[in-house]
Protein backbone atom coordinates (compact mmCIF):
# COMPACT_ATOMS: atom_id res chain seq x y z
CA UNK A 1 0.00 0.00 0.00
CA UNK A 2 0.74 3.34 -0.35
CA UNK A 3 1.56 5.69 2.60
CA UNK A 4 1.34 9.46 2.74
CA UNK A 5 3.29 11.85 5.77
CA UNK A 6 2.14 15.74 5.66
CA UNK A 7 3.84 18.83 7.71
CA UNK A 8 5.42 17.50 10.91
CA UNK A 9 4.75 13.72 10.13
CA UNK A 10 6.89 14.14 6.78
CA UNK A 11 9.66 16.87 8.26
CA UNK A 12 10.52 14.04 11.02
CA UNK A 13 10.16 11.08 8.86
CA UNK A 14 12.16 12.47 5.69
CA UNK A 15 9.68 11.65 3.00
CA UNK A 16 6.38 12.74 1.83
CA UNK A 17 4.91 9.14 0.60
CA UNK A 18 6.46 5.77 0.19
CA UNK A 19 5.09 2.10 -0.58
CA UNK A 20 5.34 -0.80 2.43
CA UNK A 21 4.42 -4.16 2.63
CA UNK A 22 2.98 -4.53 5.88
CA UNK A 23 2.81 -8.46 7.43
CA UNK A 24 -0.82 -9.23 8.02
CA UNK A 25 -1.17 -8.71 11.69
CA UNK A 26 -1.34 -5.77 10.69
CA UNK A 27 -5.09 -4.78 10.76
CA UNK A 28 -5.92 -1.44 11.80
CA UNK A 29 -4.76 1.74 11.52
CA UNK A 30 -3.21 2.02 14.89
CA UNK A 31 -1.40 -1.55 14.16
CA UNK A 32 0.01 -0.06 11.09
CA UNK A 33 1.50 3.22 13.14
CA UNK A 34 2.94 0.73 15.89
CA UNK A 35 4.48 -1.00 13.31
CA UNK A 36 6.15 1.69 11.42
CA UNK A 37 7.22 2.99 14.66
CA UNK A 38 9.59 -0.18 14.63
CA UNK A 39 11.15 0.85 11.43
CA UNK A 40 13.78 3.33 12.40
CA UNK A 41 14.05 6.31 14.47
CA UNK A 42 12.44 9.06 12.61
CA UNK A 43 9.57 7.06 12.47
CA UNK A 44 9.74 6.54 16.78
CA UNK A 45 10.31 10.37 16.43
CA UNK A 46 7.00 10.95 14.22
CA UNK A 47 4.84 8.68 16.16
CA UNK A 48 5.62 9.67 19.19
CA UNK A 49 2.42 10.74 20.14
CA UNK A 50 0.32 8.74 18.45
CA UNK A 51 -2.89 9.43 19.61
CA UNK A 52 -2.49 13.50 18.20
CA UNK A 53 -1.69 11.76 14.58
CA UNK A 54 -4.58 11.71 12.56
CA UNK A 55 -5.51 9.02 9.73
CA UNK A 56 -7.13 9.01 5.68
CA UNK A 57 -8.03 6.08 4.14
CA UNK A 58 -8.44 6.59 0.71
CA UNK A 59 -8.59 10.83 0.92
CA UNK A 60 -11.55 9.80 3.30
CA UNK A 61 -10.73 10.56 7.78
CA UNK A 62 -11.00 6.98 9.80
CA UNK A 63 -10.58 6.63 13.37
CA UNK A 64 -7.70 5.22 14.36
CA UNK A 65 -9.18 1.49 15.09
CA UNK A 66 -10.18 1.48 11.85
CA UNK A 67 -9.67 -1.63 9.77
CA UNK A 68 -7.07 -0.78 6.60
CA UNK A 69 -8.94 -3.64 4.48
CA UNK A 70 -8.57 -2.73 1.22
CA UNK A 71 -7.44 0.49 1.38
CA UNK A 72 -4.96 1.69 -1.39
CA UNK A 73 -3.43 5.01 -0.10
CA UNK A 74 -3.25 5.61 3.75
CA UNK A 75 -2.40 9.22 5.03
CA UNK A 76 -0.98 10.51 8.52
CA UNK A 77 -1.13 13.84 9.39
CA UNK A 78 -1.41 15.97 12.60
CA UNK A 79 -4.97 17.95 13.35
CA UNK A 80 -5.83 20.09 10.73
CA UNK A 81 -4.96 23.74 11.06
CA UNK A 82 -5.80 25.73 7.69
CA UNK A 83 -9.09 28.49 7.42
CA UNK B 1 -23.78 26.18 -8.31
CA UNK B 2 -20.68 25.69 -6.04
CA UNK B 3 -17.44 26.05 -7.00
CA UNK B 4 -14.40 24.79 -4.78
CA UNK B 5 -10.86 25.57 -5.44
CA UNK B 6 -7.02 25.19 -4.17
CA UNK B 7 -4.83 27.50 -5.59
CA UNK B 8 -1.48 29.09 -4.85
CA UNK B 9 -2.84 32.37 -6.58
CA UNK B 10 -3.76 35.42 -5.26
CA UNK B 11 -7.41 35.53 -4.24
CA UNK B 12 -9.41 38.08 -6.02
CA UNK B 13 -12.38 38.39 -3.76
CA UNK B 14 -14.22 40.97 -5.51
CA UNK B 15 -14.07 38.91 -8.56
CA UNK B 16 -15.32 35.65 -6.48
CA UNK B 17 -17.94 37.65 -5.15
CA UNK B 18 -19.17 38.93 -7.96
CA UNK B 19 -19.88 35.49 -9.11
CA UNK B 20 -22.51 34.95 -7.26
CA UNK B 21 -23.91 38.39 -6.67
CA UNK B 22 -25.84 38.02 -9.89
CA UNK B 23 -28.10 34.55 -9.20
CA UNK B 24 -31.38 35.18 -9.80
CA UNK B 25 -33.50 34.99 -6.83
CA UNK B 26 -30.26 35.37 -4.47
CA UNK B 27 -31.58 38.17 -1.71
CA UNK B 28 -28.18 37.91 0.39
CA UNK B 29 -24.47 37.00 -0.27
CA UNK B 30 -22.61 36.49 2.63
CA UNK B 31 -18.37 36.60 2.27
CA UNK B 32 -15.76 35.72 4.79
CA UNK B 33 -12.23 36.33 4.17
CA UNK B 34 -9.58 34.67 6.22
CA UNK B 35 -6.59 36.80 6.05
CA UNK B 36 -3.30 36.56 7.15
CA UNK B 37 -2.46 37.90 10.47
CA UNK B 38 1.04 40.38 11.17
CA UNK B 39 1.43 38.41 14.89
CA UNK B 40 1.25 35.01 15.61
CA UNK B 41 1.63 34.52 19.16
CA UNK B 42 2.47 37.71 20.00
CA UNK B 43 5.40 38.02 17.73
CA UNK B 44 5.84 39.27 14.24
CA UNK B 45 5.40 36.47 11.03
CA UNK B 46 6.80 37.26 7.87
CA UNK B 47 4.87 34.34 6.42
CA UNK B 48 2.78 31.18 6.47
CA UNK B 49 3.26 28.60 4.44
CA UNK B 50 0.32 26.39 3.70
CA UNK B 51 0.73 22.69 3.23
CA UNK B 52 -2.39 20.39 1.89
CA UNK B 53 -3.48 17.05 0.61
CA UNK B 54 -3.88 17.42 -2.80
CA UNK B 55 -7.14 15.68 -3.85
CA UNK B 56 -8.28 15.26 -0.60
CA UNK B 57 -8.37 18.27 0.51
CA UNK B 58 -11.00 19.34 -2.26
CA UNK B 59 -12.93 16.43 -1.56
CA UNK B 60 -13.10 16.95 2.03
CA UNK B 61 -14.81 20.87 1.04
CA UNK B 62 -16.66 19.54 -1.11
CA UNK B 63 -18.55 17.40 0.69
CA UNK B 64 -19.20 20.13 3.40
CA UNK B 65 -20.68 21.80 0.67
CA UNK B 66 -23.26 19.18 -0.02
CA UNK B 67 -23.75 18.70 3.62
CA UNK B 68 -24.76 22.67 3.84
CA UNK B 69 -26.62 22.54 0.55
CA UNK B 70 -29.13 19.93 2.63
CA UNK B 71 -29.41 22.16 5.92
CA UNK B 72 -29.78 25.44 3.95
CA UNK B 73 -31.85 26.51 0.87
CA UNK B 74 -28.29 27.49 -0.54
CA UNK B 75 -28.21 29.50 -4.74
CA UNK B 76 -24.67 29.58 -4.24
CA UNK B 77 -21.39 28.29 -2.63
CA UNK B 78 -17.34 29.15 -3.60
CA UNK B 79 -15.00 28.20 -1.87
CA UNK B 80 -10.90 29.11 -2.09
CA UNK B 81 -8.42 28.07 -0.04
CA UNK B 82 -5.13 29.07 -0.56
CA UNK B 83 -1.89 26.91 -0.48
CA UNK B 84 2.14 27.94 -0.17
CA UNK B 85 3.53 30.79 1.38
CA UNK B 86 1.26 33.60 1.87
CA UNK B 87 2.19 36.83 3.38
CA UNK B 88 0.56 39.22 6.04
CA UNK B 89 -2.40 40.64 4.46
CA UNK B 90 -3.37 38.03 1.89
CA UNK B 91 -6.40 36.20 2.00
CA UNK B 92 -6.18 32.55 3.21
CA UNK B 93 -9.35 31.40 2.82
CA UNK B 94 -12.43 32.57 0.77
CA UNK B 95 -16.39 31.55 1.50
CA UNK B 96 -19.43 33.07 -0.07
CA UNK B 97 -22.89 31.86 0.32
CA UNK B 98 -25.84 32.95 -1.81
CA UNK B 99 -29.65 32.56 -0.26
CA UNK B 100 -32.96 34.02 -0.57
CA UNK B 101 -32.40 35.39 2.78
CA UNK B 102 -29.62 36.25 4.81
CA UNK B 103 -30.06 33.67 7.84
CA UNK B 104 -29.59 30.78 5.22
CA UNK B 105 -26.06 32.43 3.82
CA UNK B 106 -25.01 33.68 7.49
CA UNK B 107 -25.40 30.32 8.51
CA UNK B 108 -23.96 28.42 5.99
CA UNK B 109 -20.78 30.11 5.72
CA UNK B 110 -19.96 30.00 9.39
CA UNK B 111 -20.97 26.09 9.24
CA UNK B 112 -18.41 25.74 6.23
CA UNK B 113 -15.65 27.84 7.74
CA UNK B 114 -16.14 25.94 11.54
CA UNK B 115 -15.74 22.86 9.59
CA UNK B 116 -13.28 23.46 7.11
CA UNK B 117 -10.61 24.66 9.79
CA UNK B 118 -11.26 21.46 11.34
CA UNK B 119 -11.81 19.07 8.60
CA UNK B 120 -10.03 20.06 5.89
CA UNK B 121 -6.12 18.75 5.21
CA UNK B 122 -4.61 21.87 5.77
CA UNK B 123 -1.71 22.83 7.70
CA UNK B 124 -0.08 26.02 8.36
CA UNK B 125 3.83 26.77 9.13
CA UNK B 126 4.49 29.90 10.31
CA UNK B 127 7.85 31.41 8.93
CA UNK B 128 8.95 34.01 11.86
CA UNK B 129 10.20 37.51 10.68
CA UNK B 130 14.15 37.63 11.79
CA UNK B 131 14.88 34.48 10.57
CA UNK B 132 14.15 32.55 13.73
CA UNK B 133 13.18 28.71 12.73
CA UNK B 134 9.45 28.06 11.30
CA UNK B 135 7.21 26.80 13.36
CA UNK B 136 4.58 24.44 12.65
CA UNK B 137 0.97 26.02 14.07
CA UNK B 138 -1.08 24.02 16.49
CA UNK B 139 -4.54 23.42 16.31
CA UNK B 140 -6.68 25.24 18.81
CA UNK B 141 -9.56 23.40 20.96
CA UNK B 142 -12.08 26.75 19.93
CA UNK B 143 -11.86 25.17 16.28
CA UNK B 144 -13.43 22.11 17.31
CA UNK B 145 -15.39 23.78 19.73
CA UNK B 146 -17.00 26.00 16.87
CA UNK B 147 -17.42 22.92 14.97
CA UNK B 148 -18.82 20.84 17.18
CA UNK B 149 -21.75 23.14 17.57
CA UNK B 150 -22.71 22.27 14.15
CA UNK B 151 -23.37 18.12 14.70
CA UNK B 152 -26.44 16.65 14.37
CA UNK B 153 -27.56 13.79 17.07
CA UNK B 154 -26.63 11.13 15.63
CA UNK B 155 -23.21 12.08 15.41
CA UNK B 156 -22.70 13.06 18.75
CA UNK B 157 -20.27 9.40 19.20
CA UNK B 158 -17.91 10.40 16.77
Amino acid sequence: MKVLYFAWLRERIGKAEEEVDPPASVVTASDLIEWLRGRGEEYALAFNNPKIVRVAFDRTHVQPGAKIAGAREVAFFPPMTGG
Amino acid sequence: MSEVRISEHTVDTTAEAAALSGLTNAGALVTFSGICRRDEDGSPIAALFLEHYPGMAEAEIERHVEEAKTRWPLLGVRVVHRTGRIEPGETIVFVATASSHREAAFAAAEFLMDYLKTRAPFWKKVERAGGSTDQWVEAHDKDNAAAARWRKPKDAAE
